[in-house]
């Protein structure tokens, strides 16, 4: 099977600081892959260098290949746009705009020009449908987002995603704000979602990466250290140093 | 919290390794009460079995208490499985030394016969066997317990020979019969116990490798 995602030999650094190291790596398509390592480690960076977050960071350098359906996401016959439009990214915490829950989710279409092409209102349904938000929200669509709780904030903020039509949906820390039951919704969600995209979600929390992904990878000071089935990093991991890891032994 | 889950582990192999040893013992005295035909030797075998059946409790309880409160990973989560599955393949073993014992017990109330097998050097070998895992477990040496295995086949050729031995006797002279039965069983038992020491070994190659090598012919 193609990877829908690939890293070779992929470094960084933020001035004199290397935060990834050779970092080589083949993301599944529609499946859910997931990155671990303690702080600083780089999952972070590497999770934004999948849709060019990092550059917007002073001093950043790149060098290396990443390759979105085999094609290099740094050659500049890919706009930026539509690279972002096709690798989304949900945050730590839920950031929805301050506007009505319909302008949210309408908000990407019309950003990309897509406001104009079919029904806007049909999306933002299907949009809202994908994270089974629609039921509460479709009698309320003209409220503040801001007045969501923080699970509906979240799924909001995936909806937003969703109505552009992307085919990556990068997560950091998805449920770090949120409460055991909302996180186990949103990982239900998550499982949902990997039936149409592809995801790759960053967690501090082991058991999360061990329940959602079928695939693992655990770095460490900036080095992919192991990657392979979930099941085998969290039974059998291969390299001592995620061994440590994994069972609480590191540091 | 991972040094509390350490000290769990810690306790949790020490009980286990008292299991073994005093399931290592019972079985080297109901064969001693066999060739003896010690009856209160195969009696000490029969009451202390019951300290096993409550460690095996308290050894399951154990496991499943560090599974809920730790959910232990890789290597962790390969001990606290093998533990469960040792934990029981040992009161299985402590459970044929009792039936030994009876078996003891049973012919010590008959004329004493000739031995028509070697009861010592099969149960010498399926004690070696028991010993091997062991060491395997408490040195954590797959080489070790991946040797085991080899061990079975010549146990199970002993049984299949005790087998014949006993009824080839049985067919020259039914005087016998009641003994030689016992024979028999024991044979049988001594063979399930070297089969129990195999499954030991096998735990402990996934133990420490992570590779599950029971039924693929041998344990290499």
């Amino acid at each position: 099977m193609e990877p829908k995602l690939e890293t070779r030999g992929l470094n960084l650094h933020y001035g004199a600081f290397q935060a990834l190291r050779d970092v080589s790596l083949s993301i599944r398509p529609r499946a859910i892959t997931s990155i671990i390592g303690p702080s600083g480690c780089g999952k972070s960076t590497l999770l934004r260098c999948f849709n060019r977050m990092n550059e917007l960071i002073e001093g950043v350098r790149i060098d290396g290949q990443i390759l979105l359906d085999g094609a290099d996401i740094h050659d500049p016959a890919t706009p930026l746009t539509e690279l972002r439009r096709r690798v989304g990214m949900v945050f730590q915490r839920p950031n929805p705009f301050p506007l009505s829950v319909f302008d949210n989710v309408a908000f990407g279409r019309r950003v990309h020009g897509m406001d104009r092409s079919g029904d806007l209102a049909e999306v933002v349904e299907k949009s809202l449908r994908a994270t089974h938000l629609w039921d509460d929200l479709k009698d309320r669509l003209g409220m503040s987002a801001l007045d969501l709780s923080p699970e509906q904030q979240q799924r909001l903020c995936i909806s937003r995603l969703v109505a552009v039509e992307p085919e990556v949906l990068l997560m950091d820390e998805p449920c770090s704000a949120l409460d055991p039951i909302a996180t186990g919704h949103i990982e239900e969600l998550m499982f949902a979602l990997a039936k149409d995209y592809t995801i790759v979600i960053v967690t501090h929390n082991m058991q999360q990466a061990a329940r959602v992904s079928t695939e693992t990878a655990f770095m460490l000071l900036g080095d992919r250290v192991e990657f392979g089935r979930t099941v085998d990093i969290f039974e059998r991991p291969k390299d001592k140093r995620t061994e440590e890891y994994v069972t609480g032994r590191y540091g | 919290m991972s040094n509390v889950l350490q000290r769990e582990l810690e306790r949790l192999k020490k009980m286990i390794l008292a299991v073994c040893a005093v399931v290592e013992e019972n079985v080297g005295r109901s064969v001693r009460a066999i060739e003896t035909r010690d009856r209160e030797l195969a009696r000490r075998v029969i009451e202390s079995d019951k300290e096993i059946d409550r460690t095996e409790v308290d050894v399951e309880e154990e496991c499943l208490k560090v599974l809920a409160l730790h959910q232990p990973v890789a290597s962790d989560l390969r001990f606290i499985v093998a533990v469960l599955k040792i934990n029981s393949d040992l009161e299985r073993i402590g459970d044929l030394a009792v039936n030994i014992a009876e078996r003891a017990e049973a012919l010590a109330s008959r004329e004493r016969i000739r031995a028509p097998i070697d009861v010592v050097a099969m149960s010498e070998k399926a004690r070696a066997m028991l010993r091997k895992s062991l060491d395997a477990l408490v040195t954590l040496d797959p080489k070790l317990a991946r040797e085991v295995g080899a061990h079975d086949d010549e146990v199970d050729a002993m049984n299949r020979e005790n087998f014949a031995k006993i009824q080839q006797e049985i067919r020259a002279d039914l005087v016998d019969l009641d003994s030689l039965l016992q024979f028999l069983s024991v044979s049988r038992y001594l063979e399930r116990i070297a089969d129990h020491a195999s499954n030991i070994a096998e735990d402990v190659v996934y133990l420490t490798e992570g590779n599950i090598v029971r039924h693929k012919g041998s344990a290499s």
